[in-house]
């Protein structure tokens, strides 16, 4: 049972909650950009949240399946079909045997995440199944998949799959939940209090786009540059995913899920957590508004994500067996 | 044993990380107390925490917001609970066995081929190139911390007369490359584009995803370099294989 690469992408990478525990060695915790979707998109085929997905880009690959598999889609939008009929993103399906996932323009978004039912057959680097790019380990050979890659399946023994016909399953998860909030919210970095009272006013008054240097690392911000009150070095230290720092030719940089460990640039602010996700989706071209929160607030959202797919959770076991159940 | 406590700054890294800074600075003293409240960490993790991480001066914990959150009276953030625990724990002394570091031996070849600006160094440093590998494997350095790439140490001091500051753009460098930053060195467990000054390679793996440790170099390490010349390079780098040592190969 397994899930064939047709025709490779630009960055298809396996990827999970990433990996943690190995900061103090330099190795960065990798996993999904958007943790968030990527969870939706587990429940939804009745995985654990934390089951590796695959993360796409556009273009992204084309996969066809082997055999009858129980998938979902969430995150961005990037227009996917299956034997040229068009898919919803967000909902479970049963894909049938020989069927051809693909995937015809970015709508909406940037990164698509894909769960099957199962999970699939990935060796676990240091606990986690996420690519590792630079380390070229974890996920699938630690590299992007290739054209004629086979990705196998873990046999889902909740769900037998019998047809051959593709099925959109009735039932689907709020796309755009906690996502309506245009602004990014963050918290003030460490270095915050070394910005001129000018730069300050720049950085909360105006919006920023994001320039084409970006990636999986960090997301380069055309601000109008920033500056510095003091000179003083930051001796390295810590960073984390969201953390915001100031370049020396005064430009911003927010570093995402494939970021160094630790850095030697001011930091002047961090990105909550329940708005990883929503910086996730932004690509290239796309405007940055940053508002200041405060810790309560920025830990109030937080969990209620987490309480939200915790719902979903509940919500999609029930209709997934009584789904099933009905079929047996 | 008794040991001090340094004056530290507490401040949250983000809503999932909190930082203990000793000082913005490199400092040995100030080192070896980030490196050794790390490892009690390590050992006695405070609830919810995910990990522990050293760098310089200081030291962060990223923890789980949602499982904190269960145990924590509500009026509380997440943060100032850590923040709490995390004081409480600084006041408890360290143990000797959370202080001390291994020292480890590190080959270099310092030939032309594989030190790319150690010629530019010395003509900046008014020194011999000699002089340069001599200063360079003269003393042990620390390791004050891991970051930047898997597995990149970052040591110190080097004796000032080859300190020098890195090149103002990245250039590719090759994997075991041994670097001159400033007072640091370090070296390239990975192929990667860098801005240090290159004096050397090591054949040593610093970095390996097969191995249950993936890391050479842990922070609180002392490592000697010295010097191979370049058939010992090679030769440790593809060490010659048993059969054809007992004279059954081809």
């Amino acid at each position: 049972m397994s899930l064939k690469v047709i025709k490779a992408g630009i960055l298809d990478t396996i990827q999970d909650m990433g990996r943690y525990g190995q900061q103090h060695l330099g190795i960065n915790p990798a996993g999904a950009m958007d943790k968030y979707a990527m969870q939706v998109t587990n429940i939804l085929v009745g995985n654990k949240p934390g089951e590796a997905t695959i993360e796409m880009h556009f273009p992204a690959s084309v996969f066809m399946f082997t055999q009858p598999a129980l998938i979902a889609l969430g995150g961005a939008d990037f227009s996917a079909s299956i034997n040229g009929e068009p898919v919803p993103g967000f909902h479970p399906i049963i894909a049938g045997k020989n069927d051809v996932l693909q995937f015809h323009k970015p709508v909406n978004g940037a990164r698509a995440y894909m769960a099957v039912a199962g999970g699939f057959v990935i060796r676990e680097w240091m606990n986690s199944c996420s690519t590792h790019l630079k380390a070229k380990a974890g996920g699938y050979n630690g590299r992007a998949l290739q054209k004629d890659d086979e990705l196998f399946l873990r046999q889902s023994s909740s769900f037998s799959i019998k047809q051959n016909d593709f099925i959109i399953l009735p039932w689907q998860a709020d796309a755009g939940w906690g996502n309506d909030q245009k602004e990014i919210f963050v918290l003030p970095g460490n270095e915050w209090e070394r910005l001129t009272t000018e730069s300050k006013e720049n950085f909360s008054m105006t919006s920023f786009i994001i320039t084409q240097q970006s990636d999986r690392m960090g997301y380069r911000l055309n601000n109008i540059p920033l500056h510095s009150l003091s000179n003083e070095e930051v001796i390295s230290s810590a960073v984390s995913f969201g953390t915001v720092q100031l370049l020396p030719d005064g430009r911003l940089i927010v570093l995402m899920a494939d970021h160094q460990t630790t850095g030697g640039y001011p930091r002047v602010a961090h990105v909550i957590t329940a708005h990883h996700s929503k910086l996730a989706q932004m690509k290239a071209g796309n405007k940055i508004h940053f508002r200041f929160t405060d810790q309560h607030t920025a830990e109030e959202l937080f969990i209620k994500q987490q309480q939200h797919l915790l719902q979903l959770q509940n919500a999609c076991t029930f209709k997934l067996e009584q789904y099933f159940s009905d079929k047996r | 044993m008794n040991y001090p406590i340094l004056p530290y700054r507490i401040f949250p890294l983000g809503d999932a990380a909190i930082t203990v800074d000793f000082g913005n600075c490199i400092d040995e003293t100030i080192n070896k107390e980030v490196i050794a409240r790390f490892n009690q960490l390590r050992q006695q993790p405070l609830p919810g925490m995910i990990e522990a991480a050293p760098a310089y001066s200081s030291l962060t914990v990223y923890y789980d917001i949602m499982a904190l959150k269960k145990k924590i009276p509500g009026h509380q953030t997440v943060y100032e609970w850590m923040r709490q625990l995390l004081e409480e724990r600084l006041q408890q002394p360290v143990q000797q066995d959370q202080i001390t570091g291994r020292l480890l031996h590190i080959p270099v070849c310092y030939d032309k081929e594989f030190a790319l600006d150690i010629q530019q160094l010395a003509t900046t440093k008014n020194i011999s190139v000699d002089e340069v590998i001599q200063t360079h494997t003269a003393k042990q350095y620390k390791v004050y911390m891991l970051g930047f790439m898997p597995g990149f140490a970052y040591m110190g001091e080097v004796d000032e007369k080859i300190s020098m500051p890195r090149k103002a753009q990245p250039v590719n460098i090759t994997t075991g490359s041994v670097g001159i930053a400033g007072k640091q060195t370090g070296i390239y467990p990975l192929a990667s584009p860098g801005g240090w000054q290159i004096i050397g390679r090591t054949p040593l793996k610093l970095f390996d995803t097969a191995g249950e440790e993936p890391t050479l170099l842990r922070a609180g390490d002392r490592v000697q370099f010295y010097s191979i010349p370049t058939n010992d390079f090679y030769e440790i780098q593809n060490p010659p294989s048993p059969f054809m040592e007992r004279g059954l190969g081809g």
